[in-house]
């Protein structure tokens, strides 16, 4: 099982106006592996993301998705196999209904009407938002969004995940039920989020980016429960590990 | 505050079209069909005719009550449009002074009759297109207009228009409202925000558009949008069709409102 193996080699990537963002990125992450990769603010987590399904293209190093290096020609084919998941609903919902917004990617990959009438209803059944199929998007709330977003890209059956914090704006119940759903997923994931819980729960192994740079990559159990190691780059213990005194107290 | 009535005023429009009667069910394409011929009809009276409409408030009285949708909605947003129909009449009364009815001593110039007809034309014609798009999803429209062979490009930009539309607003709005909480005594309202504001309403349109583009890229959009057929023609779509058009038919073929009064022994 050697096909879904993500590879990162020395990435750089700057936008046009300079900005230096990623500043040589290594890693590798094998076969159903879940990966939380956390920074502070503007530490190149999304950028990253947005190297690997080829939205961006490295300046230099190179990435490859299953041995195929990710580049201009092989990224339609790439794309098949990286499901992304954008950080705001609203710009990853752009179909007028549900159902069709389940059913772009699907089509896309040329498949019949009965084939992806068959993965969309089970992609929404996955996510539990079937009875929403003919709603618009702009009649759901946030949760429902979330949760749509995750049935577009899971309709059109990715070996590898990607997602942008996936629970900023969700409620703790529909976060609980988020975080459920991905420990039932058995795909390669990589979780960028600053909801350090999150990880913890749903990600066995964990990558810190700090300005650009990978400042640790180890078990995830290890890396968040190091104080010190997540204080220097700008974040803090899971809020499940803080020691919270009591109001007496 | 203006703007936020007006969002929810466009969001309630378009919640009206999601209800599940009889007119909703029917297939877009006659119900869009059907209402254009019966605007070609509505326009086809000479300017001078005022009865012979009437009968036509039929349809957009059909649609309203099998629709479900509230009068005053309706009303509202006639009314609101108004004024234009208004001005381009207004001044019929004054150019055309010959006396076409005497009733009892009223006389009625042709001019003031015009002017009806053209308010009566306005209403008829706005009042259907309102109601076709509160008894008709926005979506279905799209495909029936693309069913009816609508270059692809522009039936897939009212798609986006739609889905976008809301999406721009409550950016607007969140924009106003924080502007709102920081301006004081008329200050940061002035025309040269309003510019800026504006100007960064678009380049976060703009940086937008690029996410959804990629959006649309990940999941394999390859310059073509394909679209699902949700309609299928039924025997009540082409029942509902040839009733309604055989009506207006014989509405402007035999004035119907001359024929009644007739019979009644009116003045004729």
């Amino acid at each position: 099982m050697s096909h879904h193996i993500i590879e990162s080699n020395n990435v750089c990537f700057n936008y046009p106006d300079g900005t230096e963002v990623l500043k040589g990125i290594t890693f590798r992450i094998l076969h159903g592996e879940s990966v939380g990769l956390i920074g502070a603010n503007g530490a190149g987590k999304t950028t990253l993301l947005m190297n690997l399904n080829g939205q961006l293209l490295p300046a230099k190093g190179f990435i490859s998705i299953g041995e195929i290096p990710l580049d201009k020609k092989t990224r339609q084919e790439i794309r098949k196999k990286v499901g992304f998941v954008f950080q705001n609903p609203d710009d990853q919902l752009f179909m007028p209904t549900v159902y069709e917004d389940v059913a772009f990617g699907p089509l896309n990959l040329g498949l019949n009407y009965e084939m992806v009438d068959e993965r969309v209803k089970n992609a929404l059944e996955v996510v539990g938002c079937l009875h929403l199929s003919n709603r618009p998007p702009h009649r759901l709330s946030e949760g429902q969004k979330a949760a749509v977003a995750i049935a577009a890209v899971m309709a059109m059956n990715p070996d590898i995940l990607l997602m942008d914090e996936p629970a900023s704006n969700l409620d703790p119940k529909s976060r609980r039920q988020l975080i459920n759903l991905l420990k039932g997923f058995e795909h390669t994931k990589i979780i960028a989020s600053h909801d350090l819980d999150l990880i913890l729960e749903v990600c066995e192994r964990c990558i810190v980016i700090n300005d650009g740079r990978i400042t640790a990559d180890g078990a995830a159990e290890d890396i968040l429960l190091n104080k010190t190691l997540l204080e220097e780059n700008g974040l803090e213990l899971p809020l499940s590990r803080q020691n919270i005194k009591s109001k007496e107290g | 505050m203006t703007f936020d009535a007006e969002y929810f005023n466009i969001g309630y429009l378009d919640s009206l079209s999601y209800k599940d009667t009889f007119v909703h069910r029917l297939d877009p394409r006659v119900k869009l069909l059907v209402s254009f011929i019966f605007i070609l009809y509505v326009v086809s009276f000479p300017k001078h005719e005022l009865a012979g409409l009437m009968p036509f408030f039929i349809y957009p009285v059909f649609l309203l009550i099998s629709g479900d949708i509230p009068f005053k909605a309706i009303a509202k947003k006639i009314i609101f449009v108004s004024p234009f129909a208004v001005l381009i009449g207004i001044f019929n009364p004054l150019f055309d002074k010959d006396v076409l009815i005497a009733f009892y001593g009223i006389q009625i110039t042709g001019g003031w009759l015009s002017f009806f007809s053209i308010l009566v034309k306005f209403i008829l014609t706005v009042s259907t297109m309102l109601l076709l798009v509160a008894v008709t999803s926005f979506p279905g429209l799209c495909e029936s207009i693309e069913r009816l062979r609508l270059p692809k490009a522009f039936v897939i930009q009212l798609l986006f228009l739609y889905r976008y539309l809301f999406v721009l607003l409550e950016e607007a709005l969140r924009m106003i409202r924080a502007r709102e909480a920081r301006s004081f005594n008329g200050r940061g309202r002035d025309i040269k925000t309003f510019v800026k504001f504006i100007s960064v309403l678009l380049i976060r349109t703009l940086e937008r558009a690029e996410r959804i583009y990629h959006a649309m890229l990940s999941r394999g959009f390859k310059g073509e949008i394909k679209m699902r057929r949700k309609y299928r023609l039924g025997i009540k779509d082409i029942f509902f069709a040839i009733i309604s058009v055989a009506l207006f038919y014989v509405f402007r073929q035999y004035g119907v409102a001359n024929f009644v009064g007739n019979i009644l022994g009116g003045p004729g």
